[in-house]
């Protein structure tokens, strides 16, 4: 039997945020171990190893000096070679003041050379008098928020005192080295004045000249006026509003099949509309925790209408616009043609029809029973799955044809992703192991498969191919790419059931799941530092480019999303968070922050590469900024509101006060939720601007238009 | 490398190894435990009416909200007397032809777990007034209404179920609710809720992570558990935080003789712990006490919070008092 651990609680607390570790930790206020007399024992042990190094460094310094000293007197006569060679180096300032110096001290007969001196003087500091400032010393013994306190009290002069420190060693070396150019200084200074004049009037004199050369910035280009002879310059007028900054125009790619073009662009304008309908219905549903009773229609209820949304944003827009920009990188990294834009479209139309069907069934109240994701009727879902293998089919048929030898880990990432999926939603529907838990058993497996394996993986996979792009660089490392990929088949395979902990379902099941999610860790790690690491070197590139910033926000979901997850599955935090609405924010984090951001990455880049139209730069901006703090709005106050319930559970409130409790959050889900959703409506404006925005029409453009028109008619009337 | 060149094999490996694993982590462990539970022996299956409600409880997807579980943790205690365990389950199997099984084991708790709904709340009343707009009786409530499982009527027939739904929710004044065959349905598939006892000499699973803590701190004190907290969890859905009750449905508790006199102490106990149905003005009330397992010193707390809410004014007791009143009570049960 365990006993509630507390060390295990205040871990978890330091996590959630420092206000709530004041707030609440407060409230469980337990004896310390932590004693006052130690932390002040501590301060002077730090003092004494802080003060022998002080008097290390001087001994140390001092020696230094003197056999410096030693070994210039020893030297005398390569001294002067020195000084002769410094004599040359003077630029031509310095030698044009030592010219007036000479012919002055010439007539008026000597002047002490204590010019540089003066400078150094002034450059030289005082005497050290370190007076370290105590720590107020008064912490309360018995109150753990008060010991934190004084703790963050005590390190500050610590802190600062150390600085301090560091400071007056560096006055002191400087001190040191001031006094050396000081003596070469006068040395030289010496030396200058002993010159006899005739060598001043051809050595320095020369070099002078030699030094005030300059070109006359027409020995290449000759006189004549600048005339772009070779059409090589383009320089943009049409600059916009100076509100934003300017970014780069897409490329232009136009050696690509029409027909592929336009297969891939409506994948993802479905992408776009199911996007719309689905956050539309997410907003209403989120608006249904504030307003409960907003409709009473039975098509319009939270329980039908929260899987349309789940769905509709997973089937309808993830997946068919990963899968289009898959049907865009799959025959380019093969360097060929896509095996059939027929089975393109075909595939098209089955998950288009699979997610209307879909959604009007759930509305209807007809489903599948209770697992999450798999709210489908088998009908409907093998509409779904047929669409997938006549991608895989596709892909895979197109990779056999490809004109490279290597297969690029994009592929790995993609293909394997629809092989998983149909593999998951193969043990998801067939109704053989599905009775009593078995049913539990597989909606875990299925629920956290359909995520990483098919989410993910295929994301994975799209970003391989397009962040190298948009850098101009080839990924960081392929091998860690590669680690990445087997990990993740190994790991995630086996975290399903970390949703089902605690349960009923076998507890070695739930321990496998909890060791897998930490093993998730590697790929993770493996996946950012390759997507970082490729980013090095040309970080200046994310403020002149509109993608990026998408990729790096979803980089960083990536990471802390991911690991989030894993910190979620441990026993303990199970206890606070499982069933609150924070899974709803790690959800959101994830399918949200990284999924979509990636694609909203990679359809920014390559739409226009496609259409050779852009959207304009102001509202893709204003997109990346509404999402990305609308998700902050949505995600942290459910992340705060859910810890909170979860500690109400445990301390055995009665269940309305945590209703209560997260009423303020879902308030603010809800206008979090509201940002997201406006961001989608000016996506999918700008992939309107992207593809069917009229061109502009171009003055010169129809003027020579008007003047060919001319020429034919008049040429027609001669005829 | 040679072999990742190879698309057939590098897809082939990737997929061996997929599947592979997904047989040993979910195919394998899922048919052992359909094979290797059976129900328990007290369980009953469901009735066709409460089949008939589990299906509306499924096409309404409550389970987004409502989990059917008890987790073996301390903190799901309130949701039934122990842990739930596979053959808690195994005698749900496929719905039909075109649905999958449903345990409805739910992921989300927005709502209350409702494993053990029917033995926690199993007044129809409630449940019926709650279904068709759950602020009716609990005033924080984010739960849907549910008004399509209702007809409104002018004029009652013989057999309709009469809805108590205050005027103010009342789509027009002098329309009678009445709810219809599936709100029946649903509200005998959530009586039927209850947990099973495990059969004789079987060692229920133990509650982790207990809360010893609290409990020894409130052992030293010898102080009495919040009355307040006590009667939110356990009363307030129908008696209200007004104390009011709600009219023609839950008896007013502000006021109350049984609750301010001392002469019917040992009545106030027996209905806390065993119910009461002897007022025909109103709904029947659940063994509330029983059910949660009340201790005389929780009896005591919610006693003292209802005896001095509300401007009522009865004397408070001691938790030896109710003791002597709990064991007579125990024993005339007994009998």
């Amino acid at each position: 039997m365990k006993s509630f651990k507390f060390s295990t609680a205040r871990f978890l607390m330091a996590i959630t945020g420092l206000f709530y570790v004041i707030t609440v930790q407060a409230q469980n206020m337990k004896p310390s171990e932590f004693s006052f007399s130690s932390t002040s024992t501590g301060i002077c042990f730090i003092f004494i190893v802080a003060f022998i190094l002080l008097a290390a460094t001087f001994t140390l310094k001092n020696k230094v000096a003197n056999l410096r000293k030693e070994s210039k007197r020893k030297n005398a006569e390569e001294q002067a070679e020195i000084l002769k060679e410094q004599t040359l180096r003077l630029n031509s300032v310095q030698i044009e003041r030592l010219l007036r110096y000479r012919s002055k001290t010439k007539s008026s007969g000597m002047l002490p050379a204590f010019l540089l001196m003066v400078v150094f003087t002034l450059l030289t500091f005082g005497s050290v008098n370190a007076q370290t400032p105590q720590g107020p010393g008064n912490g309360s013994l018995l109150s753990e928020s008060g010991v934190i306190i004084t703790i963050v009290l005590v390190l500050i002069p610590i802190l600062a005192g150390l600085v301090l420190l560091i400071v007056k060693i560096r006055n002191a070396l400087n001190q040191q080295k001031n006094r050396l150019h000081q003596e070469e200084a006068s040395k030289l200074a010496k030396y200058l004045q002993g010159l006899p004049d005739d060598e001043v009037d051809t050595i320095l004199k020369k070099r002078k000249t030699a030094l005030e050369y300059s070109l006359t910035h027409h020995e290449l280009s000759g006189t004549e006026p600048a005339e772009d002879t070779k059409g090589m310059l383009s320089i943009n007028q049409a600059t916009g509003y100076p509100i934003v900054a300017i970014k780069k125009k897409a490329l232009p790619r136009p050696n690509i099949d029409p027909s592929l073009s336009k297969l891939v662009l409506w994948y993802l304008v479905c992408a776009t509309l199911w996007l719309l309908f689905g956050t539309t219905v997410g907003e209403y549903v989120g608006i249904k925790f504030v307003a409960p009773d907003a409709d009473h229609l039975s098509w319009l209820s939270f329980g039908r209408l929260r899987p349309v949304h789940t769905n509709s944003v997973f089937w309808g827009w993830a997946s068919l616009g990963m899968l289009g920009l898959g049907y865009y990188i799959v025959p380019r990294v093969s360097n060929t043609k896509l095996f059939s834009i027929k089975l393109g479209w075909y595939a098209l139309y089955l998950i288009n029809a699979s997610v209307i069907i879909g959604s009007l069934c759930l509305m209807a109240g007809i489903n599948n029973g209770g697992g999450e994701y798999r709210e489908y009727i088998w009908p409907v879902m093998l509409l779904f799955g047929i669409g997938l293998a006549l991608s895989l089919y596709n892909y895979i048929k197109t990779i056999a044809a490809r004109t490279t030898r290597e297969i690029y880990i994009s592929n790995w990432y993609m293909v394997s992703a629809i092989i998983f999926t149909i593999v998951i939603s193969l043990a998801a529907y067939i109704p053989t192991w599905q009775n009593g838990l078995g049913e539990t058993i597989i909606q875990g497996y299925y629920m956290h498969q359909g995520v990483g394996m098919w989410f993910m993986l295929f994301t994975l996979g799209i970003v391989y191919y397009f962040l190298p792009q948009q850098l101009n660089k080839p990924i960081y490392s392929y091998s860690l790419g590669i680690l990445a990929f087997w990990t993740q088949i190994l790991f995630y395979t086996l975290i399903g059931s970390h949703h089902f902990v605690f349960s009923s379902i076998p507890w070695w099941l739930q321990t496998v799941a909890i060791v897998g999610s930490m093993g998730m860790a590697i790929p993770v790690i493996a996946g950012t530092t390759n997507f970082l690491m490729t980013f090095k070197g040309a970080w200046y590139k994310v403020s002149d480019s509109y993608t990026l910033p998408f990729f790096l926000v979803g980089i960083i979901f990536y990471f802390t999303g991911s690991l989030q997850g894993t910190a979620e599955a441990f026993r303990f935090t199970n206890l606070v968070w499982h069933f609150t609405d924070f899974t709803v924010a790690h959800s959101h984090l994830t399918m949200y922050g990284i999924i979509s951001f990636f694609l909203w990455a990679c359809i920014y880049a390559v739409v226009p590469r496609l259409t050779g139209k852009e959207a304009p730069h102001i509202t893709v901006g204003t997109h990346f900024w509404l999402a990305l703090i609308g998700l902050m709005f949505y995600s942290i106050p459910l992340m705060y509101g859910g810890t909170m319930k979860g500690l109400l559970w445990m301390s055995g409130k009665p269940f309305m006060d945590g209703v209560v409790e997260m009423a303020p959050y879902w308030l603010w889900r809800a206008i979090g939720g509201s940002l997201m959703w406006l961001s989608h409506l000016i996506f999918a404006y700008n992939m309107y601007k992207m593809i069917a925005e009229k061109e502009v029409p171009d003055v010169s453009e129809t003027a020579i238009q008007q003047l060919e028109r001319n020429m034919g008619s008049a040429s027609a009337s001669i005829a | 490398m040679e072999f990742f060149d190879n698309h057939k094999k590098l897809f082939g490996a990737a997929t061996f190894m997929f599947v592979g694993l997904t047989i040993l982590v979910a195919i394998i462990p899922a048919i052992r435990n359909q094979n290797n539970n059976r129900p328990l022996p007290d369980a009953k299956p469901l009735s066709a009416e409460e089949t008939k409600g589990k299906a509306i409880f499924m096409a309404n997807g409550c389970v987004a909200c409502h989990t059917q579980q008890v987790r073996n943790v301390d903190m799901d205690k309130v949701w039934g007397s122990r842990p739930s365990v596979a053959a808690d389950y195994a005698g749900v199997t496929r719905t039909d032809f075109w649905r999958n099984t449903a345990t409805l084991m739910g992921t989300e708790r927005t709502g209350p777990d409702l494993t053990n709904i029917g033995t926690r709340q199993p007044s129809k009343d409630w449940n019926l007034v709650h279904l068709f707009n759950p602020r009716i009786v609990v005033k924080e409530s984010v739960m849907p209404a549910y008004p399509w499982l209702f007809t409104v009527k002018k004029s009652i027939s013989k057999n309709d179920v009469v809805v108590n739904v205050p005027a103010k929710y009342l789509p027009a004044p002098g329309d009678t609710i009445v709810a219809t065959r599936e709100a029946l349905n649903l509200i005998a598939y959530l009586q039927s809720l209850k947990q099973v006892k495990l059969p004789d000499g079987t060692p229920p699973p133990g509650f982790l992570y207990k809360r010893e803590e609290q409990k020894a701190a409130a052992n030293a004190t010898n102080a009495l558990p919040n009355g307040q907290e006590l009667f939110v969890a356990n009363c307030q859905a129908c008696h209200q935080s007004s104390g009011e009750g709600l009219p023609g449905a839950f008896p007013p508790l502000k006021g109350s003789p049984i609750v301010n006199g001392n002469e019917n102490l040992e009545l106030y106990v027996d209905i806390i712990m065993n119910g009461y149905d002897a007022r025909p003005e109103y709904g029947a009330m659940a063994p509330v006490g029983t059910n949660a397992g009340f201790t005389e010193n929780e009896v005591a707390a919610i006693m003292n919070y209802e005896r001095t809410s509300w401007g009522n004014t009865g004397k408070e007791v001691t938790p030896e008092e109710i003791k002597k009143i709990m064991d007579v009570l125990k024993q005339k049960t007994a009998k």
